[in-house]
């Protein structure tokens, strides 16, 4: 799965650590998700959704084939 | 956002805690060891009470199994939880391996019957440790064990 976390977080000037306090996760787990090494589970996904105020398909698609 | 305002990671909290109660297993277990291992040798225990006695030094040991469990009970990060299951995965299938190689080398007399002190825990925490390697080079994180 792709996901453009790293662009919404530098746009509100969050880090890696600040984004995992708001979403109460750790920095390693923020880390694995933008890196696209961790698919998120569906309610983290939409946590993170919640946090940016964005539908969840703005956030994170499908790998291309 | 600010250090005042940075709530405490939930997932460091399952951490601490999973630390401390390995802490406290691995005392009772050197505590065990030298008690039982004195008791032995000063009062050579016969029957009911030896096997009890010597059953001791297993149940801390066992209480490290139970850290592990409750650690991804307690664990609310699912990225920490995923790592920590597969070094246990890991840990579980280096042990049967290593378990069942020496059984077979035994069952053939290449090996004496004797494990010489080495039970199987002692091949699963190894394999603990080859896991996190596991997750490094494929995942990128250790994980937390």
């Amino acid at each position: 799965m792709q996901n453009n976390l790293k662009v919404l977080r530098a746009m509100r000037d969050w880090s890696q650590q600040d984004l995992a306090d708001r979403i109460g996760v750790s920095r390693q787990s923020v880390n694995a998700i933008e890196k696209g090494r961790y698919d998120p589970s569906l309610p983290l996904a939409f946590t993170i959704a919640d946090m940016f105020e964005l539908p969840i398909e703005e956030i994170f698609s499908r790998d291309k084939e | 956002m600010t250090n005042a305002n940075k709530a405490i990671h939930p997932a460091s909290v399952a951490s601490k805690r999973d630390i401390k109660r390995v802490a406290l297993m691995m005392a009772l277990y050197l505590v065990a060891v030298f008690g039982i291992g004195w008791t032995f040798r000063a009062f050579e225990p016969q029957g009911p009470l030896a096997w009890a006695l010597a059953i001791i030094p297993a149940l801390p040991i066992i209480g490290v199994f139970w850290t592990v469990i409750r650690y991804l009970v307690e664990e609310t990060d699912e990225y920490l939880r995923y790592l920590v299951v597969r070094q246990c995965l890991f840990a579980t299938g280096f042990c049967l391996s290593i378990v069942t190689i020496w059984q077979w080398l035994q069952n053939y007399e290449i090996l004496p019957p004797s494990n010489g002190g080495f039970g199987a825990a002692f091949f699963w925490f190894v394999g603990l440790g080859f896991g996190g390697l596991f997750n490094k080079l494929t995942v990128g994180d250790w994980g937390q064990r």
